[in-house]
């Protein structure tokens, strides 16, 4: 492998049903920062069916250059056709770097490409920038420069990493979704558009999808929201949801909620917050009932605002809240709720 | 039918975490268990041993202690348990971690391996894929449900806003979550007979069709710059307080604010 040969910095465009995801606009975005440094352009790759219209959006949010795959065996996600097309995009066009969006999609894409291609990949990153590696010089150690360096948490966001993939190109991350910015709209603006295609020939590695269940959910996107009132096991029962519910309404906020919550079948899965579910950055986000594990914290401490209110004063939430209230949730999120109502009347 | 299913001992995150100089896991001064999504991979390979009669073979890599979860896994109802371990080994990445697993289960007859979807110490949730890779097998993340039909394996494969229904031609891989099942106890029979078996192990020498340049810290593309506990944001105001001044204190904090 000649290194040199690898130029450009390449974002996975996840689509799904023809959307754009939002990921894929976090990711051209932090890509836009990584090119400049090194002197280079943002390419986004786009897989999909009938998917090449949706260039422009990608180009409109930073995109320098849109390679697009498109072909009918690429309608819904499966691993095998998905993997053939980014692995074959990348041996093509030999980018020095990869992001993927660490969602159910890119967590599976993301390994399978790697492996194929013989690169390192790096999981569930927070933060990516241009460095040295070794980061300081050791003596009898060539120190690299413009290497992508790549922080990500682990044990269970006790501990912070940051890896280099020296000797390998391209060098791939995953990048959680709601950690890195998109840069602003810019109305109009095109990109090079180039199609691809490697070809498809379905073998034992493709899967047949039987049946595509779209879970009902008429709720706003937890990852947009501005004011979160979460609960978790202390709320009690998925009834008295409808307080924290109330509240939401009251403060134009949406619920979300604890992992426990969605074991114990109160809530749905897209509402939960946290290690096993969603990275969330609102304004203000209540933890109510919520003890505060760390595998919780590590996808809400990035709120600008905590507010946690546990029956528990020893509770873990506490030592990352603003303000903590030691209380009853089920007398004060009512009250609560009728004292905002007033307020908001007052207006 | 044979089924493969990989675990790993991982560290309690409950507990402390500690490292070696060289900034890798001090993986024999830490507290372990079985890591969580594994066990809920176990449990299905042995829900489907109970319903359609299966050989189940536990493979695990790590240091001679691992041994532990092996034994583990035999007295939950596995058949056979492998460890994988060797000093060459040490340090992989998910690469060089994927390489040694799936040269471990060349020597193996499968239908259908198991891992689960990620481990609890390094979240990396790559591992699966890239042993399905490296075998040339379809896999099938975030399973939910997996049944057997004929030579084929039909699973519901979660997403963020739905599943699909999958069929894939076995030998497949699948990888399981924790949320998948309840996993079982170990019976008083089990541990007793799991503290007598034979627990078969395989060094650098046993893998099969694997290049040294693919294993071990040597092998491995990715390579830690930097280590270190996480520095979080401190603790704000606490206070207890009746219902009323609750609700006066966090109206007061919204205003500052400019919430409301």
């Amino acid at each position: 492998m000649n290194i040199q040969d690898y130029k450009g910095v390449f974002v996975y465009a996840q689509q799904v049903d023809n959307v754009i995801s939002g990921i894929a606009l976090e990711l051209i975005g932090k890509g836009k920062d990584l090119a400049k440094d090194l002197g280079t352009e943002v390419t986004a790759v786009l897989i999909g069916s009938d998917v090449k219209a949706l260039a422009d959006e990608l180009a409109e949010y930073g995109a320098d250059k849109v390679i697009v795959v498109d072909d009918p065996e690429l309608k819904e996600y499966r691993t095998e056709p998905y993997t053939h097309a980014l692995a074959s995009v990348i041996n093509e066009f030999k980018p020095e770097i990869v992001l993927v969006g660490a969602t159910a999609i890119g967590r599976d894409l993301g390994p399978r490409v790697s492996a194929r291609i013989h690169t390192g990949l790096t999981a569930d990153c927070t933060q990516l920038e241009i460095g040295d590696f070794p980061i300081n010089p050791i003596p009898g150690k060539e120190q690299l420069h413009n290497q992508l360096l790549m922080t990500r948490p682990a044990f269970g966001g006790n501990t912070i990493a940051t890896i280099a993939c020296p000797a390998f190109r391209p060098q791939m991350a995953t990048v959680r979704p709601g950690v890195m910015q998109k840069a602003p709209k810019e109305a109009g603006k095109k990109a090079v558009v180039v199609e691809y295609n490697p070809g498809f020939t379905p073998d034992n590695k493709y899967v047949e999808i039987l049946e595509v269940v779209k879970a009902v959910s008429d709720v706003a996107d937890i990852m947009d929201a501005k004011i979160l009132v979460s609960g978790g096991r202390g709320v009690g029962s998925a009834e008295n949801f409808k307080i924290l519910e109330d509240l939401a309404e009251v403060l134009g906020g949406t619920v979300s909620c604890s992992r426990a919550v969605v074991d114990a079948g109160w809530k749905s899965k897209d509402l939960q917050v946290g290690q096993t579910g969603k990275t969330v950055r609102p304004n203000v986000y209540f933890a109510i009932g919520i003890s505060g594990a760390i595998q919780h914290v590590a996808g809400m401490e990035e709120a600008d605002i905590i507010i946690a209110i546990n029956k528990d004063e020893t509770a873990p939430i506490f030592e990352v809240a603003d303000y903590g209230i030691v209380g009853d949730l089920n007398k004060i999120i009512p009250a609560l709720t009728e004292s905002l109502k007033a307020e908001m009347a007052a207006k | 039918m044979k089924i493969v299913v990989c675990i790993k001992q991982v560290p309690d995150t409950k507990g402390g975490v500690k490292f070696n100089p060289d900034g890798t896991l001090d993986r024999a001064a830490m507290l372990t268990i079985m890591n969580p999504d594994d066990k809920a991979g176990l449990e299905a390979a042995l829900r489907l041993k109970d319903q359609y009669g299966a050989e189940v073979t536990v493979v695990t890599m790590g240091l001679p202690k691992a041994e532990e979860v092996l034994r583990e896994a035999m007295a939950m109802g596995a058949d056979k348990g492998i460890l994988v371990t060797d000093r060459v080994l040490g340090g992989a990445d998910t690469w060089a971690t994927s390489q040694t697993i799936a040269g471990a289960i060349r020597n193996l007859e499968y239908d259908l391996i198991i891992t689960g979807r990620q481990a609890i110490d390094g979240d990396t949730a790559q591992v699966g894929p890239q042993i399905s890779e490296h075998l040339g097998i379809p896999v099938i993340s975030y399973a939910q449900n997996i049944k057997i039909e004929g030579d084929s394996v039909i699973v519901e494969r979660q997403y963020d806003d739905r599943y699909h229904v999958l069929k894939a031609q076995m030998p497949c891989l699948i990888t399981a979550l924790a949320e998948l099942n309840e996993p079982r106890y170990m019976t008083p029979g089990g541990i007793f007979d799991a503290y007598d078996a034979e627990i078969t192990v395989w060094g650098r020498a046993d893998l099969k069709d694997v290049d040294d340049s693919n294993l071990g810290l040597k092998g491995s593309p990715t390579q830690i710059a930097k280590a270190s506990d996480k520095v979080r944001k401190g603790a704000g105001e606490k206070v207890a307080l009746d219902p009323t001044e609750a609700v006066d204190y966090i109206v007061g904090k919204l205003k500052d604010k400019h919430v409301i």
